[in-house]
Parts: C-alpha cells; sequence; structure tokens
C-alpha cells in the first residue's frame, strides 16, 4: 500500500514538474534558447504571486488572474530588451547571459525578500483530501495534476491549431522565410517567452501552496523541469508531461527507500534514461 | 611549410616577448611572496591563484572546446572529498594526495563525458549541473565524510604538511601558484598543439572541422577529461586552504562555477589572457563591495550580463582590438621582409603538411 | 508609361565587409515584368534579399511606390505588398500544405487571390492540403511556393530561380501558368538561369555581372551576343585593375 501511495504522489507530483518543464519546451521549440534562469523566474514568480495574496488579501489560486498577465508581460520585456540580443549561431550569449540573470534575480530576491522560507496560504484546500480504496489523494495535488494536463492539453492546441501556433512552427523552422510572410520574429519570440511566463506563474502557484519556498531553490526548479523535458524528448509537450510523471515516480520511490534519497533517486533515473535512450522516451525534434 | 623568401612566419613579436619577459620577473616577485608578505595577503593571493586556475579551465572548456559547463563545481567537490577521504582514512601524505586526486579526476571524469556529450548546447550546460547534484546529494549521504553537515581536516594530517603555521601557509601558497602556472602552461601548450589547434578549428566551424577529418568527439572528450584531472586538483588545492568540507560549499555552483564564468565572460571568453584580466578585476570588486552582500552579486550578473551583450570578447578583447597586443600567442603572424607592413590578421593555419 | 512601382537608385550591398553589389540601378514599371539574369555569384540572391528586406541597405536606395524602404525589414516589406518565391521554395516542413498557404495570406491584404483561387489554379494542392509540405514532389512544391506568395495579394511579386532543380515539364507548366498569375494585377521580377525563358516572359532584361549591371534592355530586341558578352563580360571592363 505505502508504494501504491508513493507512485500515485509521486505521479500527481510529476505534474507540478511537467508544468515547470512545460515552460522550458515552449522557448526551445521556437527559438532553440534554453533559459538557465527558468527556476529563479519560477520562485520570482512566487514571491510575486505571495506578494498579490497579502496585499489584495485574496486566495493563490485567485491570484492567479494578476500574475498569470504580469508574469506574462515580464516574459515579453525580457526578450524583446534582453534576450532577443542574444539570439543567433552562437550558444553562448543565450547561455551566459540567462545565467547571469539567474544570479541577479536570485540575489534580488535574497535583498528583498530575505532568505526565510515562505509559503502561500491555501487555506482549507491545503488538507482536505479524496479517499479511494483506502488512498488519501490530496485535493491539492490531484488540482495541481489536472491543471497541468489542461495547460499542455492547451499548449498543444494552441501549437497546433491556431494562428499563433502556425507562427510559431514557422519561425522555429526557418526564421528568414517567416519574416518574408510578415511575421516579426522578435515580437514571435517575446510572444513565446509570455507564454512560457505565463505557465510559469501558474507552476509558481502551485510550487509555493504545496511547499515552502525560498530564493535559493529556483536552480533545482530548473533542474527538474529539465529532466523532465529530456526524459519525455525533445519537442513533445505529451512527453513532458510523461517525463514529469516519470520523474516524480522515481523521486516518490526513492524517498520511501530511505528519506534522503528522495531527489538523488530523481537524478539517477534522468542519467540512467540519458544512458539508453540520449534523445529521451518520445522524441519529435534534434536538439 | 617555408614561406617564400619575401616574408617570413612568426609566432612572437617584440611586444610578446618583453611581456613574456616581464610575466617572468612578476612570477619570481611572486614566488618569494611569503618572504614579505603578511599572512592575510598570502591567502588572498592564494585565493587569488586558485579561482585564475578555475577560470582559465573553465575558458577552455566553454571558450576553446564549446562545452559551456555549469557543473565544474562537481569536480571541485570531488576534489575537496578525496583530499580528506585519503589523508583521514588511506593515511596518505597530503602531497601524494594530490597527485592520486589529479589521476582520479581524470578517470571520473571520462564516463561522465561519455554520458553527458549526449546532450548539446544548453542542455549539455543543464546535464553537467545534474552531475554536479548526484555528487553533491551522494557526499551527503556519506556519514563517514561527516554527512550533510561536513568534516574538518584532523590536526595531524594538517601538521604533516609542515610542522609550523607559516610554513603550512607558505607551503598552501606555493602550491595554489603552482597549479596556476601549471594549468596556464598547460592550456597554452596544448593550444598550440595539433589537438589544440583542431579545437580552434571545431569552435570556428564544427562541420567544416569534421570534413577535414578531425574527430570532434574525441577531441572534445581529451579536453573535458584533462579539464576534469585539473578542476579536481584545484578543488583539493581549495578545501586544503579552507581545511573543511561539506556537500554545499564542495558543490556550491555560486562559489565554483558562477564566480568563475563571471571571471572569464568580463574578462575576455575564448583568450588566454582573458582569466587573467577577470580574475583582477573580480577580486578588485570583491575587495571594494564584498560589505555589501547580494548587491554585490547583483552588481557582478549585471556587469558580466552588459559585457556578454554589448562586449562579448570582454575586456581582454577590447584591450586586444586596441593594441593588437598578444600576451600568449597562438597563431602566426605574416611579417613581410622588405620593410612592408605587417600583416595585422594572425593565421591560425595548421601547419602540417 | 504610369510612375515606376519599384525604383533601385544605386545600390550598394555588403555582407559584413564583403561588397556583393556596386552603385545598382534598376527600374519596374507598374504591371512591368523585368528579368535578372547573370551568372553566379553576380549578385541576382543579393538583389532578392535586398529587395525584400532580408538585407538591410541605405533606406533610399530602394524606392516602392515611392517610399524608400531600403533600410526596412523583412517584414515591414512584406506589408507594404512586396512577396517573394524563394529560392529552393523553404516551405516550412512542420506546417501541412494549406497552412503553408494560410501563413502566406496572414497580412490579410485585399485582391483577388484566396485559398480558393489558389486551390483552382493548383488543384493537385487542394488534393494534398493536409500533406506535409515535405512529402509533395518538388514541382508540387513549387506551386505551393507560388501559392504561398499570392495568397498574399502582392503588388510586386519577386520569382528566385524558379526552374532550378526541376523537371523541364514541370517548368514548362509553370511558365505557362505565370504570365496569367501576373495578369491579375501585379509587377514581377523574374531571377532565371534559363534566358530564353526569362526573355520569353519578361518585356524588360537586366544582366549582372560582379554585383554590376553589365546590360539592360527591351527583352524582345537585346541580341544573343549581347547577353554572352554581358553574361561573361570584357576582360577590358571589369578584369583586375
Amino acid at each position: 500500500m505505502d508504494w501504491l501511495n508513493a507512485i500515485v504522489q509521486g505521479t500527481l507530483l510529476g505534474g507540478l514538474y511537467a508544468l515547470f518543464a512545460a515552460g522550458l519546451s515552449i522557448i526551445f521549440g521556437v527559438m532553440r534558447l534554453v533559459n538557465i534562469a527558468h527556476g529563479d523566474l519560477i520562485v520570482l514568480a512566487a514571491y510575486l504571486g505571495l506578494t498579490i495574496t497579502m496585499l489584495l488579501g485574496i486566495h493563490p489560486l485567485v491570484a492567479l488572474l494578476v500574475l498569470v498577465p504580469v508574469m506574462a508581460l515580464i516574459g515579453y520585456g525580457l526578450q524583446r530588451l534582453i534576450l532577443n540580443r542574444t539570439l543567433g549561431e552562437d550558444i553562448l550569449p543565450p547561455l551566459l547571459v540567462t545565467f547571469g540573470l539567474s544570479v541577479i534575480i536570485q540575489n534580488a530576491l535574497l535583498e528583498v525578500y530575505t532568505a526565510d522560507p515562505q509559503k502561500l496560504q491555501a487555506g482549507a484546500l491545503e488538507i482536505a483530501s479524496l479517499n479511494i480504496g483506502g488512498l488519501a489523494i490530496g485535493y491539492l495535488p490531484l488540482l495541481m495534476f489536472v491543471t497541468a494536463v489542461i495547460v499542455i492539453a492547451g499548449l498543444q492546441f494552441i501549437f497546433y491549431r491556431t494562428a499563433l501556433g502556425r507562427a510559431f512552427r514557422a519561425v522555429s523552422d526557418n526564421q528568414d522565410i517567416a519574416q518574408l510572410m510578415g511575421l516579426n520574429r522578435r515580437h514571435i519570440f517575446a510572444v513565446a517567452m509570455a507564454l512560457s511566463l505565463a505557465v510559469v506563474a501558474i507552476a509558481a502557484i502551485f510550487l509555493g501552496t504545496r511547499t515552502s519556498f525560498d530564493p535559493a531553490v529556483g536552480g533545482g526548479r530548473l533542474i527538474f523541469g529539465f529532466e523532465a523535458v529530456i526524459i519525455g524528448g525533445l519537442g513533445n509537450l505529451w512527453g513532458t508531461l510523461a517525463g514529469g510523471i516519470i520523474l516524480g515516480v522515481a523521486q516518490a520511490i526513492g524517498a520511501q527507500l530511505h528519506p534522503g534519497w528522495q531527489i538523488l533517486a530523481g537524478h539517477i533515473v534522468f542519467l540512467a534514461i540519458l544512458a539508453v535512450r540520449p534523445r529521451g522516451l518520445f522524441p519529435r525534434m534534434d536538439g | 611549410m617555408t614561406g617564400p623568401a619575401s616574408h617570413q612566419i612568426e609566432r612572437s613579436t617584440l611586444a610578446t616577448r618583453l611581456g613574456l619577459l616581464a610575466g617572468a620577473a612578476v612570477l619570481l616577485a611572486l614566488a618569494l611572496a611569503p618572504a614579505y608578505l603578511g599572512r592575510a595577503d598570502l591567502r588572498l593571493l592564494g585565493e587569488i591563484f586558485l579561482y585564475l586556475s578555475l577560470a582559465s579551465l573553465w575558458n577552455l572548456l566553454a571558450g576553446y572546446a564549446g562545452l559551456v559547463s555549469v557543473g565544474q563545481q562537481a569536480f571541485v567537490g570531488i576534489g575537496g572529498y578525496l583530499l580528506f577521504a585519503l589523508t583521514i582514512f588511506g593515511g596518505v601524505h597530503p602531497l601524494i594526495a594530490l597527485l592520486i586526486i589529479f589521476v582520479a579526476g581524470g578517470l571520473v571524469s571520462m564516463p561522465i563525458a561519455a554520458l553527458i556529450f549526449r546532450l548539446r548546447g544548453a542542455y549539455f550546460a543543464i546535464g553537467t549541473w545534474v552531475v554536479a547534484e548526484v555528487c553533491r546529494l551522494g557526499f551527503a549521504q556519506l556519514g563517514a565524510l561527516g554527512g550533510g553537515s561536513g568534516i574538518s581536516l584532523p590536526v595531524k594530517v594538517v601538521k604533516s604538511i609542515a610542522s609550523s603555521r607559516a610554513g603550512r601557509e607558505a607551503a598552501s601558497y606555493w602550491l595554489a601558484l603552482g597549479v596556476a602556472v601549471l594549468v596556464i602552461a598547460i592550456a597554452w601548450l596544448f593550444l598550440r598543439s595539433r589537438r589544440g589547434l583542431a579545437l580552434t578549428a571545431i569552435r570556428d566551424n564544427e562541420l567544416a572541422a569534421a570534413s577535414l577529418g578531425i574527430d570532434i568527439w574525441r577531441t572534445k572528450f581529451v579536453v573535458y577529461s584533462m579539464v576534469g584531472a585539473l578542476t579536481t586538483l584545484v578543488g583539493a588545492l581549495i578545501f586544503l586552504q579552507k581545511l573543511r568540507i561539506s556537500p554545499d560549499a564542495a558543490f556550491s555552483v555560486n562559489d565554483w562555477t558562477a564566480f568563475v564564468i563571471f571571471i572569464v565572460v568580463i574578462g575576455g571568453i575564448g583568450t588566454l589572457e582573458g582569466p587573467i584580466i577577470g580574475t583582477i578585476v573580480f577580486f578588485l570588486l570583491r575587495e571594494t563591495l564584498a560589505d555589501l552582500g547580494t548587491i554585490y552579486l547583483i552588481v557582478l550578473g549585471i556587469v558580466a550580463t552588459i559585457v556578454m551583450l554589448f562586449a562579448p570578447k570582454g575586456l581582454w578583447g577590447a584591450i586586444k582590438h586596441f593594441t593588437g597586443f598578444q600576451l600568449f600567442p597562438l597563431g602566426y603572424r605574416v611579417r613581410l621582409a622588405k620593410g612592408g607592413k605587417q600583416d595585422s590578421a594572425s593565421m591560425k593555419r595548421d601547419a602540417e603538411g | 508609361m504610369a510612375d515606376p512601382v519599384l525604383q533601385i537608385r544605386s545600390l550598394d550591398a555588403f555582407y559584413g565587409d564583403f561588397q556583393a553589389l556596386f552603385s545598382l540601378d534598376l527600374e519596374v514599371a507598374s504591371d512591368g515584368v523585368i528579368a535578372i539574369i547573370g551568372a553566379n555569384g553576380a549578385g541576382k540572391s543579393t538583389l532578392m534579399r535586398s529587395i525584400s528586406g532580408m538585407l538591410q541597405n541605405r533606406p533610399d536606395s530602394i524606392l516602392y511606390q515611392g517610399e524608400p524602404i531600403g533600410g526596412l525589414r523583412a517584414d515591414q516589406v512584406a506589408g507594404k505588398g512586396i512577396a517573394l518565391v524563394p529560392e529552393g521554395r523553404q516551405l516550412f516542413p512542420s506546417l501541412s500544405v494549406e497552412e503553408n498557404l494560410i501563413i502566406g495570406g496572414r497580412m490579410r491584404r485585399p485582391g483577388p487571390w484566396s485559398l480558393a483561387a489558389i486551390y483552382d489554379l493548383f488543384p493537385i494542392l487542394q488534393e494534398r492540403r493536409h500533406q506535409a509540405s515535405t512529402s509533395l514532389s518538388g514541382g508540387q512544391q513549387q506551386m505551393v511556393a507560388i501559392g504561398r506568395a499570392l495568397m498574399a495579394n502582392p503588388s510586386l511579386l519577386m520569382f528566385d530561380e524558379i526552374s532550378l532543380g526541376l523537371a523541364p515539364v514541370i517548368i514548362r507548366q509553370i511558365y505557362e501558368v505565370l504570365p496569367k498569375i501576373i495578369a491579375t494585377g501585379m509587377s514581377a521580377i523574374i531571377v532565371e538561369q534559363d534566358i530564353s525563358k526569362a526573355l520569353e516572359v519578361s518585356s524588360h532584361v537586366y544582366c549582372l555581372q560582379e554585383g554590376r549591371v553589365s546590360l539592360s534592355g527591351q527583352s524582345d530586341t537585346i541580341t544573343r551576343e549581347q547577353i554572352s558578352e554581358a553574361y561573361f563580360g570584357a576582360r577590358s571592363d571589369h578584369g583586375l585593375a
């Protein structure tokens, strides 16, 4: 029963990792950008969520109504003002600039919010659970998982069924020719980053209600998201969800074996999959 | 290959030779430093040399081999922990331990390379980070080495280096200076070798290099293991100076990778001189702004980001651009014999054939 | 004759330090069709890239309907009504045939061309509309590329090497529909290696050599001898100084 419970809880946790990963997946798919500051942006969003809930006295989930557009705006500005300048043949500039951003954000958060752990208060939702055959399934983890499925389905719809998705794919295929269609790639890239950070906002609220967070946890969230992307296979959103679940289950089983092995077990499963299937389980595009 | 009589091909210029002469003088002065510098200054200089070594090594990876790693703290930490394990449990003399650690670092880096070379570009970078995290979490599980809270180097081991405190600090200083000189010399000689030229060719154009028959994977593999071995050695020296180790200190991404990246970027990535300039700037900033705490890190991050965006060749790139001066010449210059003007472009041409 | 739709005035174009076009002058009359010929490396593609905005130049070196466009980006130029059928077709592989066409029309400029009109012109594309564009034959891909450019309802349509790499029978078909397309009310620039095809569809021809115009004239009066001289150049004019 303990094992079944670990697998179920791990699967639900995988939803959160898929949310971390989806934002990375979007920008990699559209502009081959890997954002090292992604985890720190998640933490930034969690702190902004905290400020919003405190200032307005609203529930964290309601705060999403404000946080999602704010993060999308930050994403658009970040891409237009800074990251677009780094894109080109050379992979160093985007990597180093986003790495610099990561350190800047982390220390700015320390300066403003201090190193004290914080948590978003979700009230009764945090402890309420559903009892299925002896397994207690929390409403919050369940909501987290369902949200991840909806977000991934939504992104899938945007990418393959809308004009914006066509523009994303066209720019991803061939930037020069896409410009000839009247697509301004700088704008399209910025919209992709806005979308990425909108997903980050959702991930951040769940991160903050599930556990406490402090300015230093960004790196770890980036790594979990990254592992989910690689396990699932580049360019495949549903694969990313599968990757998140595999990672979540691996961590839950690791924790079941020994409390100190939770994170380690996730990393080891990731490295093992990398060794056996270097392109991930369900690849759709080349790195 | 000999050129026609109308010109000669050479590597160094007069300025370079004078520069090297001045460098030798500075090196001699530094070697004698324990005779005239106080304890605090000596410690600071030692730390500077270790950072210079880390920066030069990371530069070799990222600036020359295109392997952007954000996980070099893995090797620093392994080096530190091996030093503690070998001296405490193996009873090995610290100086002998350093040799073993150097070899072990190279051996450890090979399977790691084989695994993470499957990832490209930025994903490679994060992959290196995962490996470092695995090391951090793994060493935290080892109770014998202090687990999560860490362990100190026993007095007995410390005394085996030298009986007096001044003697230990001089030894620690000379080791740091020695490893910095070693790293820079190896980097320079390597880049002048055939494999080094192949590396430059790969950086400039991977596809063309492959068509010339250069084995890209192997060349990168050699660089990665060499840098891994040396970084492990530097890690051992860092914790020989600190005398205490814990997983969070040993595998700190900020201390052993973020700072190092900032040093190289600010100084000038892809040049041997860049890390030297960058290290000087980094410590100048640190000594003047350190009281500001996190603000200092924010300033450092902003400076590095601005340099990357607007002067991607860093400070040394700017100096070289305006003066044409090279301290460590890697390319060849063509000089016209009949008082002709010197070709400013140094030709990075493989001299074989 | 009405005002020219496109005027190029002493255009110099560069790739970094390398100069590819030298003080080039060229004009396209309203509703006119010009052909551009020349050997490989003569600067034809650079000219296409310059006009379409993929390569940016001095603003007033290219005037479109009297307006300087030399400094605009490609997406801005596209918005003004200039479309390009690029060399090598360059369809978007992750878009279906129909999506390739739709994205060509995303500027929503008014005009005769619509999805239905394209399918009318190339019925085979309607059959294949949900397929990946990469699954089509070379000739069908060229139809998609032409359709994609037409969807923008351009005032000036440029064809870069449309017959390159296609079978003769396909080239013949394409040149059969070309005059009909242009007759729906647009000017055209045709870059072509096949000189007889180029002369057949155009009213005016320019020959480029080493980044300069080496010959220009009426397509029906120009002689083969003039062309071959302009193609390969008289050594006294362009030899090493």
